[in-house]
């Protein structure tokens, strides 16, 4: 008993954190994944051994080769450095839609929590629609709305995350509307946005950034299939997604290379982003682990 | 009494879908007067004239006020009419209904044996925590959410049928040495053994097989995870702890005490499963060449063919909100605590 209370008062969060990251050492495969990913998206066009978009006909469909690692494609580009460059693509579409949804979700979702009323009713209604769809479905139906452009794929994924965050940040927010420190803060003559903003919000960023973490993953299967079909990047640009459809063309002859690599990266990004998420999750709250 | 307590929560579900719906109708309303420039131009296609132009405008009603269009609209949806696909020539929802089948083949088939694999699996897992089947479900678990069903797709069939052979080649539902069966459920698996004609249903099935596989890995996942944690909880309380002090056998607890339990939450959370396997069917119908609603899209797509998107969303959107309100009822007839409150 008397070690049980030794250890709560003598525990650190940073010692947690090692703690956390130590216990499970798939955690630390994790971060090494994630520098891996960062370092390609940028450098990738720097230590990139060949053009990406060079094409040279001599050699095409070659195997994986010590020149040419991940073998080339159908028009003798070298699939290596096309998958290396894809990278600050993928991400770049990706991040900048969690960001996006992150930010009207927080919006909007602290919004609803601590006003609640008709701000809640209305901000409930136009999330539970957005859920009424199948998310990948209504991202397809965006983009065929707004124009076939990268910009709206961003747009497209942004939108069919945001009730996630919404309900986190409502679920946060309506659970300290009637706390002892906002009420404190009221009292002292805050208004309710500034309230909204410096007590209420910070409390609920945790949660928030663990959902991001875990989202990071889904927004880049959501995007590269979008891009699979034809939707946003158009070829030659190097992305993964549009990678493998083209591969896709050549995998029943045997020519495997063109879609196995990128379709790994892709596979192996979003693995190491689920990690991070679990990783990230345990450290701000252990109670949800499964 | 008691069946009529139940009715009335039938059909509260039901009542409680019908916003969903027309959330959907709105926002497809939406969808389709967002197109940029002017939609009219759109949908007569690339090859149309001023006057044609105009006369697709008055048919639309483009030329009233936005509220008039949306009753229009909804006038236009009920008798069925979802507009003409420019790239086929025929109308949007005879296109849709003829394809339907075939998605709604594949999608059942893979939910049916995600289902079969993971509940089983979820129950070992939660049964023998900490032991190695629990940490293999839980890399399946992580492992199958990372993976991208059109690189699943294309790996299977790059083993299968490339390096082993096994599998016929990824040309949709039949092939072309087959007639299709005479359509009854437009299942052809099925059909085929209405028909008496076992050769052609093992053709059937053995197109079906590899992209219902690639489905079911990619929905085996959160069923697996969402099992074991709900039979985690149903076994680790009071009721099970009693049921053990009362002496009953390992097997009654298990299977009649804790399993039934576990399952409510499982069958709730279905909805979100749905959610990913219609949208993941879309690129499992690209890659296999499926002729679904989802690959019909996807060329609607590719030529700007706005009504056949728009149709195929709304399709796809409906039968989503119809599934939920099925996982509903379901729960609702299953939940013996209602029949308790009501």
């Amino acid at each position: 008993m008397a070690d049980v209370t030794a250890f709560k008062a003598g525990v650190k969060p940073r010692n947690h954190i090692v703690y956390i990251l130590t216990e499970n050492p798939v955690s630390i495969v994790a971060i090494a994944g994630f520098a891996v990913i960062v370092f390609a998206a940028i450098f990738g066009p720097l230590v990139a051994p060949y053009d990406p978009l060079a094409t040279n006909v001599a050699i095409s469909l070659h195997p994986p080769s010590w020149d040419h690692w991940f073998g080339t494609d159908q028009l003798g580009r070298d699939v290596f450095s096309r998958v290396l460059v894809a990278a600050r693509l993928d991400l770049m579409i990706s991040v900048s839609a969690v960001a996006l949804s992150f930010v009207i979700g927080a919006t909007i979702g602290s919004a609803a929590g601590y006003f609640g009323g008709w701000t809640d009713r209305i901000t409930g209604r136009v999330v539970d629609t957005i859920m009424a769809f199948p998310l990948f479905v209504l991202a397809m139906g965006i983009v065929a709305a707004l124009g076939n452009t990268v910009e709206n794929i961003i747009y497209a994924t942004a939108i069919i995350n945001v009730p996630f965050y919404a309900r986190v940040a409502r679920a946060e927010a309506a659970i300290r509307r009637t706390a002892g420190f906002v009420q404190a803060a009221k009292l002292s003559g805050n208004s309710d946005l500034r309230i909204l903003a410096t007590q209420v919000f910070p409390n609920a960023l945790p949660p928030m950034a663990v959902q991001a973490s875990l989202n990071m993953g889904w927004a880049i299967l959501n995007a590269a299939g979008l891009s699979f079909i034809g939707l946003g990047v158009r070829p030659p640009t190097p992305e993964w997604g549009i990678m493998v459809a083209e591969g896709a063309n050549f995998i029943i002859s045997g020519e495997w290379w063109l879609a196995i690599f990128p379709g790994l990266a892709l596979m192996l990004t979003v693995f190491t982003f689920n990690l991070l998420g679990d990783a990230l999750r345990d450290i701000v709250d252990p109670r949800q682990r499964t | 009494m008691k069946s009529w307590a139940r009715l009335r929560m039938v059909l509260g579900r039901v009542g409680q879908a019908l916003p969903a719906l027309f959330g959907v109708i709105v926002v497809t309303f939406i969808l389709t007067r967002a197109l940029p420039g002017d939609p009219a131009v759109y949908f007569a296609g690339p090859a149309a004239d001023e006057a044609s132009i105009q006369q697709i405008r008055e048919a639309l009603g483009l030329d009233r006020p936005l509220y008039e269009q949306f009753v229009y609209y909804l006038g236009d949806l009920a008798s069925g009419n979802l507009g003409v696909s420019i790239s086929t020539g025929q109308p949007v929802l005879e296109e849709l209904a003829r394809r339907l089948p075939a998605s709604l083949e594949l999608t059942l088939g893979a939910l049916l044996l995600s289902l079969a694999i993971a509940i089983p699996m979820g129950v070992l897992a939660a049964t023998n925590p900490g032991r190695p089947i629990d940490h293999i479900c839980r890399v399946i678990a992580t492992a199958g959410v990372s993976l991208p069903t059109f690189f699943t797709g294309i790996a299977l069939v790059f083993v299968f049928y490339y390096l082993l052979g096994w599998s016929p080649a990824p040309i949709g539902r039949l092939d072309f040495a087959y007639l299709s069966p005479p359509p009854i459920t437009g299942f052809y698996t099925i059909d085929a053994l209405l028909d008496g004609d076992p050769e052609t249903a093992m053709a059937a099935a053995g197109q079906l097989l590899l992209p219902m596989i690639t489905l079911a890995l990619f929905t085996l996942a959160p069923i697996a995870r969402m099992t074991r944690g709900a039979m985690l909880q149903a076994l680790g309380s009071d009721f099970i702890r009693t049921a053990k002090a009362a002496g009953l056998s390992q097997r009654v607890i298990l299977i009649r005490y804790a399993f039934r339990n576990a399952m409510l939450p499982v069958i709730t959370t279905l909805g979100m499963v749905f959610s990913f396997t219609l949208g993941a069917n879309v690129l499992v119908e690209k890659v296999f060449a499926w002729p679904g609603i989802g690959s019909f899209a996807v060329d609607a797509l590719v030529v700007s063919d706005y009504a056949a998107v728009q149709g195929f969303v709304l399709t796809m959107a409906m039968l989503f909100v119809l599934l939920n309100l099925l996982i509903d009822i379901a729960y609702t007839l299953i939940d013996p605590r209602i029949e308790a409150n009501g």
